[in-house]
């Protein structure tokens, strides 16, 4: 599966290790919030991941105290139906103002991305769109009309 | 009315150029259905039984001369010489081929129009008052609010998969003509101590489960309005149920919470809203968008037509006309005429290109070029001086749609039903057109009074059943269409949903039932003042039930 970022196919250089399985020693990996929370919390022992993947009913606000220190949060779209992943976007890169790397995943289609980087996402774990793709769906829309996490202004302010 | 400027054509542009590019992908198979779907519906496009359907939004009903010239040109084109006006003001076309779906678009963007999220799981079409602009009762005109809410809400990405569909609705008037407590987001335009603001009503709905809905705040300023809005989708988006898409809308989130605990789950949200997250539209824009909206200039003229009386005393069927399809007018001299798509013998809503170009050019001729669609499904020239009406009227008549019927028992709500709709169990347009022929003399009918008739074919209920003051559903017995009777639903300020009275009837039973409770009220009603609604209020639906069950 590519993984886009910033306009550029990269290689992914983490793992997500899923609820039950060991945590590796070394490497970038990623666990589920309520991993990550236990973990914190001193629940689990081990060693701290820098990566967090929320799932579409978990609560992002929870992230709120650790942002600081997490350089990738990946949420996941188990069905490109699901919106909720888009307000967990829009929480964390607007309310909270995270700048680390904001990661979609699972079932992410060409035509969502545009959504996705409006809502905040950099980066884009897709099904099957390529980087031509994405930066095609990037680039379809050059007028928009509300604020939201990504820094395009709104036509009513370039109006006045 | 609203223009687009560079912007908004862009914008629409750049949708005709990536739908042209989906269907192409779809075409190729590079897209499969299932992915296409929502994409697809996004746009207007619906698969139903016999072809795709095209819905195309108006945006809170208003039409220009020149748009509904292009709808009619679509029509004949595209389509089989006629477009079928819907309860959300929009207007659908029934057999347009895929392929041809993105010349259709590109040639309703010339005209500043577009099909965009008139269906699918997101923000749909903003309804309002189609005497918005018009209405003597009106406390100011709704519609820039709608156009401000037409494009905060277009491709919000926040709130594109969403869990089910979500439709607001705006009313300034008392008298509300907009239905918005039977609506997702309802609101009212309100002025408190000098500022403009929003009662807002979440979860109303019909469909499976039809709930009048909760107010959820008296009073938000028009400055924070669009705020609030976020605040509500955000909590629907995010807790909204997606395990059922019959238990999706936003009225099963309020009820299986309660309101209180949903009141406190929104104030929460929007007292977390941090200054650099709001959306803080300009006064510049408020005011830039309402001077799209000034009202037309209309000459001063007495309150009486010396001209229209002198009609109205040589032609008794045009006398009746203006007594039943005018609205009372701001402007004296001055009345909204409602050009009525529900002659005998015809599909509810459906217009032909040549009756479209017809109330397109009486608009441009008498009307200040304004036209707008209603939710019971006709058209309406807003601003008409009362001099003009013979004319008007006149070359109405001559086109089939001169029908004196507005809110009169032969002017119903309908939905497409089984000859159309792949969801529908039953037929509702032939049933609809069996009841009107029982009431097919215009002063038999005029003499029965204002009286709601609303017929869905399924219980998903397009054709707003739930709020008829008589309600139809047809359901499916073991392969036979069976029709079931409602009573006392109501879509206004006094928003009751009907109850459904005993067992259904065979579709040739329905014509003489609901004739038998229409000579019941007729027999019980104590003046011609008090409308059938006030008397089933009065006496209680048990008469009205023994009437209609009793063998003729």
């Amino acid at each position: 599966m590519p993984l886009i970022k910033n306009g550029a196919e990269i290689a992914n250089e983490w793992t997500f290790v899923a609820n039950g399985e060991a945590l590796p020693e070394t490497g970038k990996f990623s666990v589920s919030l309520g991993r990550f929370l236990a973990l914190k919390q001193g629940q689990e022992n081990g060693p701290l991941p820098d990566g967090v993947r929320l799932a579409p009913a978990d609560k992002a606000e929870d992230l709120e105290p650790y942002l600081g220190e997490l350089s990738l949060i990946e949420v996941d779209f188990p069905r490109y139906t699901d919106g909720r992943g888009y307000s967990h976007a829009q929480l964390l890169r607007r309310r909270y103002q995270y700048d680390g790397e904001l990661r979609a995943v699972g079932h992410v289609l060409r035509d969502q991305i545009f959504y996705m980087h409006r809502s905040g996402f950099d980066a884009y774990e897709t099904r099957r769109a390529g980087l031509s793709e994405v930066v095609e769906a990037l680039n379809e829309y050059s007028v928009v009309y509300q604020p939201a996490a990504d820094p395009s202004v709104p036509a009513f302010r370039r109006r006045s | 009315m609203y223009r687009y400027d560079q912007f908004d054509a862009r914008i629409v542009a750049e949708r005709v150029a990536q739908f042209r590019g989906q269907v192409a992908r779809r075409l190729s198979g590079e897209l499969l259905e299932d992915e296409f779907k929502p994409l697809r519906l996004q746009n207007g496009v619906y698969l139903q039984l016999h072809a795709y359907m095209l819905r195309i939004a108006i945006p809170y009903g208003q039409l220009s001369p020149v748009q509904l010239r292009r709808l009619a040109e679509v029509a004949r084109d595209y389509d089989r010489g006629f477009g079928h006006f819907t309860t959300r003001q929009n207007i659908q076309f029934n057999w347009v081929a895929l392929k041809d779906i993105p010349d259709v678009l590109e040639k309703l963007a010339e005209v500043e129009m577009h099909a965009i999220q008139t269906s699918g799981n997101c923000i749909r079409n903003t309804t309002t008052d189609h005497f918005a602009g018009a209405a003597q009762d009106e406390l100011l005109d709704p519609r820039p609010w709608c156009e401000i809410i037409r494009q905060w809400s277009t491709f919000h990405p926040e709130f594109a998969a969403l869990p089910r569909k979500f439709k607001i609705a705006v009313t300034a008037a008392e008298h509300d003509r907009a239905a918005i407590r039977v609506h997702d987001v309802g609101l009212h335009i309100l002025q408190k101590n000098g500022v403009t603001g929003f009662e807002v009503w979440v979860g109303g709905g019909q469909g499976r489960t039809p709930v009048i809905a909760t107010l959820v705040n008296p009073f938000v300023p028009e400055s924070e309005i669009l705020d609030y809005l976020e605040a509500v989708m955000r909590v629907y988006n995010r807790y909204g149920r997606r395990d059922n898409k019959y238990k999706a809308r936003i009225k099963i989130l309020v009820t299986e919470l309660g309101e209180a605990e949903y009141i406190r789950q929104v104030e929460e949200e929007y007292a977390a809203q941090r200054p650099h997250e709001k959306i803080a539209l300009t006064a510049d824009e408020i005011a830039r968008i309402h001077a799209y909206f000034a009202p037309p200039k209309l000459a001063a003229k007495p309150a009486v037509s010396e001209r229209l009386e002198a009609a109205k005393a040589a032609d008794p069927a045009f006398a009746r006309w203006t007594r039943v399809n005018l609205h009372p007018h701001k402007a004296p001299g001055y009345a909204s005429v409602t050009v009525s798509l529900k002659p005998q013998g015809v599909a509810p809503g459906d217009a032909t290109d040549t009756q479209m170009e017809l109330v397109a050019d009486l608009a441009e001729k008498y009307g200040h070029g304004d036209i707008r669609v209603s939710h019971a499904q006709n058209l309406i020239l807003p601003h008409v001086a009362l001099d003009d009406l013979p004319e008007i009227y006149a070359a109405l008549d001559a086109a089939g749609l001169g029908t004196a019927n507005e809110s009169r028992i032969t002017d119903m709500i309908v939905c497409p039903g089984l000859d159309y709709c792949n969801l529908a169990n039953a037929r509702s347009i032939p049933v609809s057109l069996e009841v009107s022929k029982l009431f097919a003399d215009p002063a038999y009918e005029e003499d029965i009074g204002r009286l709601h008739i609303n017929v869905s074919g399924c219980i998903n209920a397009c054709g707003h059943h739930h709020v008829g003051h008589i309600g139809i559903l047809g359901v499916d017995k073991k392969g036979e269409e069976f029709y079931q009777i409602l009573l006392g639903g109501r879509a206004d300020e006094k928003a009751a949903l009907g109850n459904i009275v005993g067992p259904g009837l065979k579709a040739e039973e329905v014509p003489g039932a609901i004739h038998r409770v229409v000579e019941f009220y007729r027999a019980q009603r104590t003046s011609r003042d008090e409308k059938f609604i006030d008397t089933l209020e009065r006496l209680g639906h048990q008469p009205f039930q023994e009437a209609l069950y009793a063998a003729d």
